[in-house]
């Protein structure tokens, strides 16, 4: 019983520590949690590949990204990216002219292929820009979308 | 009902999934006739897993449309194996869903 108490003990205190590291701002619990979503509030692709991809240097590569070359709605624009190179883990869609890029990142799993489909808001027509993590290794590709009504305010 | 409408489809041992979810994702950027901002609720992950093995999570910002479309594939897994998919948004809010593949 006593045993107990003690692995009791040294589990408050555990946790203690990790919170007096929040309390003294040494962590914020935005870091502690994800601090893959400072990249969403970034403000350009560069600070936004730093923030999901630990680095915004990247060659080109063969990566396809589908997407109308028109869209006459800008609140749902269909991308799709896919990829021949292999060892792919990371994905991130980015909208250059959206007032903060990223769209959105995936995690890839060991098995799952280099491709991802969704639809993305535009605020107006620019690049998009896709970016891989390949063996460690970014690569990117970009495609002009053109916007007739912008998708962003309301 | 779920919020998650899929389809989990194999195909020359490639399983091609097809996610449709019900969410509004507003940005907290638009206002309301009456000039107020209706606040950010957008799904901020969306995680898809084969019993252990994690396939995919997808992390989200605002700038994903409204009733989100997600497609993926992936290799090695069976006809009648179980996918399950989740979201959670930025309020906390979350649903699951589980689907056969066919």
């Amino acid at each position: 019983m006593n045993s107990k108490r003690r692995v009791f003990l040294k589990g408050t205190l555990a946790a203690g520590t990790v919170g007096v590291a929040v309390g003294a701002g040494l962590l914020t619990p935005s870091t502690v949690l994800a601090s893959a979503r400072e990249g969403f509030e970034a403000g350009s692709i560069s600070d936004a590949l730093q923030s999901v991809m630990g680095s915004d240097s990247h060659d080109s590569g063969d990566i396809t990204i589908s997407a109308p070359e028109l869209a006459e709605n800008g609140a749902v624009v269909p991308i799709t990216v896919e990829s021949s190179l292999t060892g792919v883990t990371d994905i991130a869609i980015l909208a250059a002219a959206n007032n903060t890029p990223l769209t959105s990142s995936y995690k890839l799993g060991e098995g799952t292929k280099a491709y991802v489909a969704t639809r993305i808001k535009m605020g107006e027509s620019s690049d998009i820009v896709a970016v891989l993590k390949s063996n460690g290794q970014l690569y990117s590709s970009s495609r002009e979308v053109k916007v007739t009504i912008g998708g962003c305010g309301g | 009902m779920s919020s998650i409408r899929v389809r989990a489809q194999l195909s020359d041992g490639v399983t091609n999934v097809r996610a449709l979810i019900s969410h509004p994702m507003e940005t907290g950027q638009r206002t309301d006739s009456g000039g107020n901002t209706i606040p950010a609720h957008y799904i901020t992950e969306v995680k898809a897993s084969l019993g252990d093995r994690e396939i995919l999570t997808a992390n989200w910002g605002p700038a994903i449309s409204r009733n989100p479309y997600l497609s993926f594939q992936f290799e090695g897994a069976s006809s009648g194996d179980t996918l399950d998919i989740s979201w959670v948004d930025n309020n906390g809010e979350s649903d699951s869903t589980q689907v056969r593949i066919s």
